[in-house]
């Protein structure tokens, strides 16, 4: 029995920011101390506050430590494990107000989310199953195998409302019930974990800190659909996932919670980690499982759709991680439960993976339904250094943007393809003023091209060319007529495709031209570009009333471009100026300015 | 493991170990002073006595934690037990023994122990 234990975030990020090393010389503290028998220390999934890391929370006192550094782990354990007093330097900004010392939940981060998949990261050790079962654990598929049908099993996961986390929406326990319809003599469970979206990072989160809910969400859809085999596709670059993984799947085998005969039930099910190599297309259901069967990963069409012929040609369920990390509490808490959050046609929370501009970089989880603005600013903490917010991406390469005008449109599946975005797998990319949409959308762009596979021409060549007209436009040479090109040129991409990639690449460029056909305007007729991003539109000059002489910008410029006398005012020579913005960035006089 | 009833005892197991990371307010928590001066008196091994009682007893709505110096130092070890919905009871110059008896009485039974308190010894 330990009285104290102190929880370390070890996700990807907070491992990265050195948590590990944290833990070790924590453990090695409290050792010299005498306090190893007191005090415990477990090394969790992700809290979610990325921004703030490395993260540790000391219990029973609850109080949340950020930007720990190993340096102050000999503090810690003086000051609050062995004499009692919290470290208050240390404490989450957030937490502290004058009169007393908050609690987590009443944060503007964590008081608005509300934590369904996420329920267990940064609460558990996920990498011992006793803390899964603690929290109600393996309860679900027990309650599935001895009391409920597979009709059964079904029916509640329909009457939840649940539909697809993965970005397509589609009614989960309709998809389990095609699969349940098809007789074969063997059949597939297949999670999808080739999380690609640039910016996301909610699945890997999920499987670093709650494999075991993964694990039992398969069985209990192999239960349902009859399947006795389970495949997660993975991929590589998420070490710490697969690693955790491979424990939990090791662990709940022992139990007997994987294998023959579970739960006295008769049920038989196992469960095979696959390794991707990273490639976007195997994130499209049909590409990933050829990719298991050991082929290149490239999509096939469909019908016949996975239900009927998946994996090896057998009938196969194939769901996202967040999906299926929804699942054991809608066993256990019931349909209507789930089905009072959210909104009328998207039931239930989302979870999202706040990037780019914002303050609170990190995870989080709210009700379908809740405002972009909300997500944003209450619990995003707003746009750093006073900057306007510009638009936010959703849905990674096959997403669109919200501009500012739409901020308070309820987040659900219907509301973002209503306004042409979609809401995938639930990347959030904030953008701000000094973001040029162009620019994002050529970003975006440059990724599929990179990341289509090649098999259908539309997507292979379709959007190289769009990329080339981008391209044109961002160099000042475009003209009014490429724009309409452009437009023309994304709808046959989208109408041709073989596959999901292909279908969807060209929604950052018609988001972008939807919202903001100004900016595109104005690089074509103006040659301007009014954030000041692309280059070849940009020229930088001395504003010589306020230039003070001082050389500090001749000295950084790396080509020499910057020539004038001490206390003179300076000059650029534009024809040697590569456009870095060192000047700018050096310039203590606000004297050069970007055109 | 081949039934609910055996994964629900495995459960129930597991659940004691974390009582530690409940935060609900719902907890009777026992705090020790442990600031120099109760070190110096022995509040260690009397924290220790507390959680290992506790455990003993299966007491899951129990919380042991620390706290800095309460202001009495001629009387430690103090520790205070606050019962959701009671007063707070001060107990003073602890023994070990004193804290077998402080969990049986009054965390298990619900009676202070009010010879072992502030207003009794501090007359």
């Amino acid at each position: 029995m330990y009285r104290s234990h102190v929880l370390v975030c070890g996700g990807t990020g907070c491992t990265s920011s050195n948590s590990q090393k944290i833990i070790d010389t924590m453990n090695a503290e409290l050792k010299a101390k005498g306090l190893e028998n007191e005090v415990q220390v477990i090394r969790t999934g992700c809290f979610g506050l990325c921004a703030l890391g490395p993260i540790m929370i000391v219990y029973p006192e609850g109080c949340f430590y950020s930007e720990v550094k190993v340096e102050d782990v000999p503090e810690i354990v003086e000051e609050h494990l062995l004499k009692g007093r919290m470290v208050t330097r240390l404490l989450y900004k957030e937490t502290v107000t004058p009169e007393k010392i908050k609690g987590l939940n009443d944060t503007n981060f964590y008081k608005k989310q509300k934590r369904v998949a996420l329920s267990n990261c940064g609460v558990i050790n996920p990498e011992d199953i006793n803390e899964y079962i603690a929290y109600d654990g393996y309860q679900a598929l027990a309650k599935c195998l001895t009391q409920l049908t597979p009709e059964q099993v079904i029916q509640i996961v329909k009457d939840s409302g649940l539909r697809g986390r993965g970005g397509g929406g589609f009614p989960t326990g309709l998809k389990w019930s095609f699969t349940a319809a098809n007789k074969a003599d063997q059949k597939y469970v297949v999670c999808n974990a080739d999380e690609g979206d640039p910016g996301a990072f909610m699945d890997r989160s999920v499987l670093e800190g709650d494999p075991h809910c993964i694990i039992e969400a398969m069985a209990i859809c192999g239960y349902a659909t009859g399947a006795t085999e389970g495949y997660i596709y993975v991929r590589a670059e998420y070490p710490i996932a697969v690693a955790r993984l491979q424990i939990a799947i090791n662990q709940a085998r022992e139990m007997g919670l994987l294998g023959k005969n579970i739960f006295g039930s008769g049920f038989d099910f196992d469960l095979f980690v696959k390794l991707g190599a990273g490639a976007f297309v195997c994130g499209e259901e049909t590409a990933l499982m050829t990719s298991i069967e050991g082929n290149r990963g490239e999509p096939r069409p469909r019908p016949p759709y996975p239900a009927v012929k998946g994996l090896f040609a057998k009938p196969t369920t194939e769901n996202n991680v967040e999906t299926f990390a929804n699942i054991p509490a809608i066993i256990r808490n019931g349909a209507d439960w789930f089905a009072s959050m959210g909104t009328e046609k998207s039931k239930g929370t989302k979870v999202f993976a706040l990037g780019g501009k914002i303050t609170n970089t990190g995870l989080v989880e709210v009700p379908m339904g809740t405002t972009l603005r909300d997500v944003i600013y209450e619990i995003g903490g707003g746009i750093p250094n006073g900057k306007a917010f510009k638009a936010a991406q959703t849905g990674g390469p096959s997403g669109g943007c919200i501009p500012a005008h739409l901020m308070d449109t309820p987040i659900d599946y219907d509301n973002l393809t209503a306004i042409g975005c979609m809401m995938g797998s639930g990347g959030l990319i904030v953008m701000d003023e000094d973001n040029c949409m162009v620019d994002i959308a050529k970003f975006f762009l440059d990724f599929t091209v990179d990341e289509s596979c090649g098999k259908c021409t539309p997507c292979r060549v379709g959007t190289r060319r769009l990329l080339e007209i981008l391209d044109k436009i961002t160099s000042g040479k475009g003209t009014l007529e490429d724009i309409d090109k452009l437009e023309e040129l994304c709808y046959y991409i989208k109408e041709n495709s073989l596959c999901g990639l292909g279908q969807t690449a060209p929604n950052p460029v018609l988001s972008t031209l939807k919202f903001f056909r100004d900016e595109y305007i104005a690089h074509v007729v103006d040659k301007k570009c009014p954030a000041g991003v692309c280059k070849d539109l940009l020229s930088f000059s001395i504003e010589a009333d306020k230039c003070k002489g001082c050389t500090l910008c001749a000295k950084k410029c790396p080509v020499g471009a910057i020539s004038g006398a001490v206390k003179e005012a300076h000059t650029i020579d534009t024809s040697k100026c590569i456009k870095c913005g060192v000047c700018m960035d050096s310039c203590k006089f606000k004297a050069i300015i970007k055109k | 493991m081949k039934t609910l009833e055996e994964l629900m005892a495995l459960r129930d197991a597991a659940k004691a170990n974390l009582t530690a990371r409940d935060d609900s307010t719902e907890l009777t928590r026992v705090v020790v002073g442990m600031a120099t001066c109760g070190i110096a008196a022995g509040a260690r091994p009397v924290m220790n006595k507390f959680v290992e009682e506790t455990a003993k007893r299966n007491l899951t709505n129990v919380t042991v934690a620390q706290t800095g110096c309460i202001g009495m130092c001629q009387y430690e070890p103090i520790a205070e037990v606050m019962v959701p919905g009671k007063e707070k009871v001060t107990y003073v110059q602890l023994t070990e023994e004193k804290v077998a008896r402080i969990v049986v009485d009054h965390l298990v039974n619900g009676n202070p122990v009010v010879e072992y308190t502030v207003g009794a010894i501090a007359k």
